[in-house]
């Protein structure tokens, strides 16, 4: 970022980070452009994701990079939009290049993959150097697609990104049906007569469209994160498509606001790698703590389980005691139920929690029995599980 | 051509084949973008010792890289065994998080120094002969010599020594574990080397090239065996060529070493792809054409068999009902009948055809099975 500022954090900078967010023009304008970036890729992200195409956006965004130079060289003009629609045909023919080679060949998909990307790549810093050598200079700025310059967005970049992510949403909305259908069953959807062929290229398209718009913001290295990161941090907070997308969208345009204000709050923070690593830190809480599917509710749940299952196993010993002894209205001693539990350790806590519950008793010293309730409790189990 | 541009060649065809030799591995593993990540992020693992040491030309900086490599990898796994992402996904997750680490770190505290981000991207394989090695005012060849020439020998005793784990770790990962042969170890161990390639390497030709080494001589080799030894060893030859033209493309357009070396990794993968003996475009295309000729030459047989005794025999033979009743269009008619033809498959006489012994062979033997 360029703006300068001391790098202390005090509650004096980060009020007037704020203030600059609203009335300062470069910082607006790149926070508006990485919300809009984040919003987009993460929406769309989330179908690239759910059809197992999370490398397919590395591979697009780097074998963009042809294309962007290829539309300089031929048009002459750094207009964005003649740069775009140069990344997205290059995009493009890369995407089809792949899976005409995995589908005619015995080549795995991860190797079409590294295949397209670094080769296309290789090619795009080819022509990039040999552009960058020729006698005018008009070229300049090219390279700031590999790592991405976002202080360099202008509002004019930001207008452009907003229609074309506009477009590509709207699209996404309209064909939602159709592209729920094709991500989640696709062999139904052929059966229902949907032409899945050129809904795939229609989406992969859009997918091409998110990640050509990113391109000048966050670069070719780092946009393969915007696509897989906030749809792999929703995932983790529902089962539903919709909210999934909702909420990648969401995460993208946090991340992307809060990596431009963290970047512009200190000096020689690149931008782009600050809004990865924002949303890393999305992802990496996702995965921690959302309900149900986080690793911490899944801790918790294992251990209930757990404690859920060695209650019964003693339980069950008592039942099968009580059945070996019918006729005897007697007590077994710890000792036993130790050695028929896997985890003797336990026993003793779990046969007082079970008391307390009114589910054993001790019938006199060290002699453990069912109470009714118990008994009641281990047959219902049993039948169960029977 | 001068004794630089010689070495430059020489320097790049040792990392050329030091790519193949892990690069069969990782397509045939099924992990071929497992390089591109661990290429990027071996960049943390460079900074991060470089902070250690402060010193740029340091051997742990390559220890560091390895490290980071493997660190990369159980990443990965460590996010594909919670089962919360699918393993893509770990990947994408994983690598672009250290590697902007790595950028960061680098424009925060690096800036002065001789790291850069282009640097480790494109490569300075044109400055690689600068670098050399001088004992006792003797000159011993370039630096990149040594260190891709000891990271290729590390390599190939590798693949040597433990040839037979790798094939059957690859091929058979259950069989190998019942015997015995480790499999986990070997997959570490070739992820190490794969990293340590992937680090001495990028310093000449950079992170891209490394990855296409790794993986477009490999896939063009897969296309042209079917044996292990012969893929490893044609993989290296493609490398070989891919390095040296690129060189010369890269002189002739004054352009970048690295990507244009990528680029004729392309352009020979794209040469087999088209046509590879076997498995290449063209040959696919030929013969899917000798299919459906030898299918059509069989129903030709069978119709003209089928209706020689009964007493429409002259109509139906006639080469004009072909398209009638056979559905073909009146050109391919034609041409299939001139083929049967010269194949001593029919005889024509004024228009009418009837087949000769081994035409009637032909169709006897078709009817039977």
């Amino acid at each position: 970022m360029k703006t300068v500022r001391t790098e202390n954090f005090s509650k004096m900078d980060i009020s007037q980070l704020f203030y600059d967010l609203f009335f300062d023009y470069t910082l607006r304008t790149v926070a508006l452009g990485s919300a809009i970036l984040g919003m987009v890729s993460g929406a769309l992200g989330s179908f690239a994701v759910l059809r197992k195409q999370s490398l397919l956006g590395d591979a697009i965004s780097h074998a963009a990079l042809p294309g962007i130079v290829l539309a300089f060289l031929i048009t002459r003009s750094r207009e964005p939009i003649v740069l775009i629609l140069g990344a997205l045909i290059a995009g493009w023919l890369a995407t089809l290049l792949m899976l005409s080679i995995i589908r005619t060949t015995r080549i795995k998909d991860d190797s079409a993959l590294g295949l397209v990307l670094s080769v296309f790549f290789g090619f795009g810093l080819m022509l990039l150097t040999f552009t960058q050598k020729l006698p005018d200079a008009t070229q300049a700025g090219l390279d700031k697609f590999l790592f991405g310059q976002a202080a360099t967005l202008l509002q004019r970049d930001v207008i452009t990104m907003g229609i074309i992510g506009v477009i590509a949403l709207t699209l996404l909305f309209m064909f939602w049906k159709e592209f729920k259908l094709i991500t989640f069953d696709s062999e139904f959807a052929g059966s229902l007569g949907l032409p899945i062929r050129v809904l795939d290229v229609l989406l992969t398209t859009l997918l091409v469209i998110a990640i050509v718009l990113g391109l000048q913001t966050v670069g070719v290295v780092l946009m393969s994160a915007m696509i897989v990161a906030p749809a792999a941090a929703a995932r983790q907070w529902t089962n539903h498509l919709n909210k999934m997308v909702w909420l990648g969208g969401l995460f993208g345009a946090i991340a992307g606001v809060s990596g431009t204000l963290i970047s512009g709050s200190a000096e020689k923070l690149p931008t782009g790698p600050v809004i990865v690593l924002c949303m890393s830190i999305i992802v990496f809480f996702s995965m921690l703590i959302a309900p149900n599917r986080g690793l911490i509710w899944n801790w918790f749940r294992t251990q209930r389980n757990r404690k859920l299952l060695r209650i019964q196993a003693v339980l069950a010993d008592l039942h099968t005691l009580a059945l070996q002894h019918p006729n005897e209205e007697r007590g077994h001693p710890i000792a036993t139920l130790r050695s028929m539990n896997a985890h003797p350790e336990f026993v003793s806590l779990i046969l007082n929690q079970l008391k307390e519950q009114g589910m054993v008793q001790e019938l006199s010293k060290n002699a453990w029995a069912l109470t009714q309730a118990g008994l009641a409790e281990a047959e219902q189990t049993f039948k169960k599980e029977a | 051509m001068s004794l630089a541009q010689l070495e430059i060649q020489i320097i790049a065809s040792l990392v050329a084949v030091a790519c193949s030799l892990v690069g069969v591995f990782l397509i045939l593993r099924r992990m071929a973008m497992m390089s591109d990540a661990i290429s990027h992020t071996v960049l943390l693992g460079i900074v991060l010792a470089f902070f250690v040491t402060k010193n740029i030309t340091s051997p742990l900086l390559l220890i560091g890289a390895a490290l980071m490599g493997m660190l990369t990898v159980s990443l990965v796994e460590l996010l594909n065994r919670t089962q919360l992402v699918k393993e893509d996904t770990s990947i994408g997750l994983v690598f672009p998080a250290l590697f902007s680490i790595a950028v960061i770190l680098i424009s925060r505290f690096a800036g002065d120094v001789h790291i850069d981000n282009d640097a480790v991207l494109l490569g300075e394989l044109a400055f690689a002969p600068f670098n050399r090695v001088k004992l006792f005012g003797l000159d011993f060849g370039p630096e990149a010599y040594y260190s891709s020439g000891g990271i290729l020998i590390l390599n190939l005793l590798f693949v040597i020594l433990f040839y037979k784990e790798l094939k059957l770790a690859t091929f058979d990962p259950a069989l190998a574990a019942t015997l015995g042969f480790a499999p986990t170890l070997i997959h570490y161990a070739l992820m190490t080397l794969v990293s340590l390639t992937a680090v001495g390497s990028f310093n000449a030709v950079g992170s891209i090239l490394v990855v296409a080494f790794m993986v477009a001589p490999p896939s063009a080799a897969y296309l042209l065996t079917d044996k292990l030894s012969r893929m490893i060893l044609y993989s290296a030859l493609i490398g070989i060529v891919s390095a040296i033209s690129g060189y010369w493309l890269a002189n002739i357009l004054d352009a970048s070493i690295a990507g244009s070396m990528a680029t004729m990794t392309g352009a020979s993968f794209l040469i087999v792809y088209l046509f590879a003996p076997e498995r290449g475009l063209l040959a696919q295309a030929r013969r899917r054409q000798n299919q459906r000729i030898e299918f059509a030459l069989t129903m030709l047989t069978m119709h003209i068999a089928n209706h020689t005794a009964a007493h429409e025999a002259e109509l139906e033979n006639e080469v004009i009902h072909l398209n009638e009743h056979l559905k073909w269009s009146p050109k391919f008619a034609m041409e299939i009948v001139g083929i049967a033809e010269r194949t001593g498959l029919v005889n024509q006489q004024s228009g009418l055809l009837s087949l000769t012994e081994i035409g009637k062979q032909r169709a006897a033997q078709e009817f039977n099975t």
